[in-house]
């Protein structure tokens, strides 16, 4: 139990790009999100002696290398895709309070868009594909290839014992946009969307289309952890993190053979985040959902306990997950129209919302906030945070 | 090499250890699955435990072949290179009798025509000398 004894306490975000791509290399992008992270607390790279890299975009040796800190001594990586910055920021506090580490760095981030492509990668590279071999063996030889077929096969199921609708994706899609114009950094900013213009939007894999999938882009973000005694001497006011967990879907690493075929890995988390956190999905200001697909917020919504299972659709829609409805939902725009920057940007936001430095997309007296990451074949993890 | 060995440019399923044993019976155009010896549940994907028992014993049982479609994904935008030719496709999740799933395709419809609940049959499809893989087709219920 670590509630309330571990805080964020400095976040770092690069600019968001596509074309013609950041012009760093993957470490380099993420180095220039961490300095900026260190700059935002007060920290001094040296004093840094942990870091929780993102999975396949950089060893924490080689951070520590590149900027400086002389005494890392707690480095792990989660292999949980999306997941994997909510877990880590879980490790992270784990970490701090457990003496493993005083002050732990989350870097992540990646040419999204100019570099290795996500479906590159998956096509290429079996240990790099959750599943790993099950996948090369029984699902790429069918053409399952990537994540928005993954996860389709699960939206497709959910629309057919739920009565979910298309229009409902929509919902999220749109307010997702809609969050992204009131968001001078995000991607789609100037941008506007219809629900029109989602439905004319063509199939990638039913039923998601075009505007179901988040947009591929290059940035990195990074987020800073420590004691709450440590953060009194540091710049900013603290983000208390007041419950967090993560969970595994089952089986994990094979994606139709689940006897409950809407369980992840936050149906299993979100409880004991929570029950750390003493506190109701019902208490929370606002909630950044990992957004990489529009039914995996839905799907979300209902694990993680905001309503019930099969009533996801109906809590999306008619602004419900808007800035001024009754639980908004990444207030930042997004994967879907900020950026997609690997979960990391959806803690960023939380943050800047508890500390009140949202600006124009501000939830008003925000107190407490949710977090979620989605990854892999359905590893998941939440925290619960306040100010 | 026959000319479909050189030809066919998808990915293909490895043919070493479970996963092998798997499509060798597929070669022979008959679907088994593993059946635990301590408990008789089947399994799929291959493993070398059965997670209800931990029984390490098991043997291949050959299945009905009869399943229903459980769910599946129309891939419009092919995102592997090998498949923009066969677009659209639908890569299908089919419920087997036995009680496990199978990702695999029905490949005697178009996807418009998949219903959840559609009763299908394997079939097998051959794409290399080495390689067989099961496909479904439809069947009447």
């Amino acid at each position: 139990m670590f509630k309330d004894k571990a805080c964020i306490v400095g976040i770092g975000e690069t600019p968001f790009c596509r074309k013609p791509g950041s012009g760093l290399s993957e470490m380099g992008i993420q180095l220039k999100a961490a300095v900026a992270a260190l700059e935002d607390a007060g920290l001094k790279a040296a004093q840094i002696d942990g870091i929780l890299p993102f999975p396949n975009v950089g060893k924490a040796e080689a951070f520590a290398a590149s900027l400086g800190c002389e005494n890392l001594r707690f480095a792990a990586t989660l292999h949980m895709g999306g997941a994997a910055p909510v877990g880590s920021l879980r490790m992270a506090a784990m970490a701090v309070t457990s003496g493993a580490a005083d002050y732990v760095m989350v870097p992540g981030g990646w040419n999204g868009y100019s570099g290795a492509r996500v479906r590159e990668t998956a096509a290429n590279d079996v240990d790099s594909i959750p599943g790993g071999e099950i996948a090369r063996d029984f699902y790429m030889p069918f053409g399952l290839t990537a994540p928005p077929q993954w996860y389709a096969l699960m939206a497709r199921r959910h629309m057919h014992e739920y009565g979910t609708t298309a229009e409902q994706f929509g919902a999220v899609a749109l307010a997702m946009r809609k969050h992204a114009q009131l968001n001078p950094a995000a991607l789609m900013h100037g941008k506007p969307l219809t629900m029109a213009d989602y439905l004319a939007s063509p199939y990638i894999a039913s039923p998601y289309r075009l505007l179901d999938c988040c947009v591929e882009t290059d940035g990195a973000a990074a987020f800073i952890v420590t004691t709450v005694e440590r953060a009194r001497d540091l710049r900013q006011k603290p983000v208390y993190i007041m419950g967090a967990a993560a969970g595994q879907p089952y089986p994990a690493d094979e994606i139709t053979n689940r006897a409950d075929f809407h369980r992840t890995g936050l149906t299993n988390a979100a409880p004991e985040a929570f029950r750390m956190a003493g506190v109701s999905p019902a208490d929370a200001d606002f909630a950044q959902i990992y957004d990489c697909f529009t039914f995996e917020v839905i799907q979300q919504l209902e694990e993680a306990g905001f309503c019930r299972r099969g009533e996801g659709g109906a809590f999306v829609e008619n602004g419900g997950i808007e800035l001024g409805g009754r639980l908004p939902v990444n207030t930042h725009g997004g994967l879907l129209s900020q950026a997609h920057v690997l979960g990391i940007s959806h803690v960023v936001e939380a943050v800047r919302q508890l500390r009140g430095e949202a600006g124009a997309r501000q939830v008003a007296d925000a107190e407490i906030g949710v977090v979620t990451g989605w990854g892999d074949f359905g590893d998941g993890s939440i925290a619960v945070l306040r100010r | 090499m026959s000319q479909n060995a050189i030809s066919y440019d998808k990915p293909q399923p490895s043919l070493t250890g479970l996963h092998g044993e798997f499509y060798a019976w597929c070669r022979d155009r008959e679907l088994r699955f593993q059946r635990c010896k301590g408990c008789g549940r089947h399994r799929h994907v291959p493993r070398d435990i059965c997670a209800h028992c931990s029984s390490m014993e098991w043997e291949w049982a050959r299945s009905s072949g009869r399943g229903t479609v459980f769910t599946w994904t129309e891939v419009v935008r092919a995102l592997h290179p090998a498949f923009a030719a066969v677009t659209p496709y639908a890569p299908v999740v089919v419920e087997m009798e036995e009680g496990v799933r199978l990702l695999s395709r029905v490949v005697d419809c178009t996807p418009d025509e998949l219903q959840i609940g559609m009763p299908v049959e394997v079939d097998f499809e051959k794409v290399s000398d080495a390689i067989t893989l099961p496909v479904f087709r439809r069947a009447a219920r």
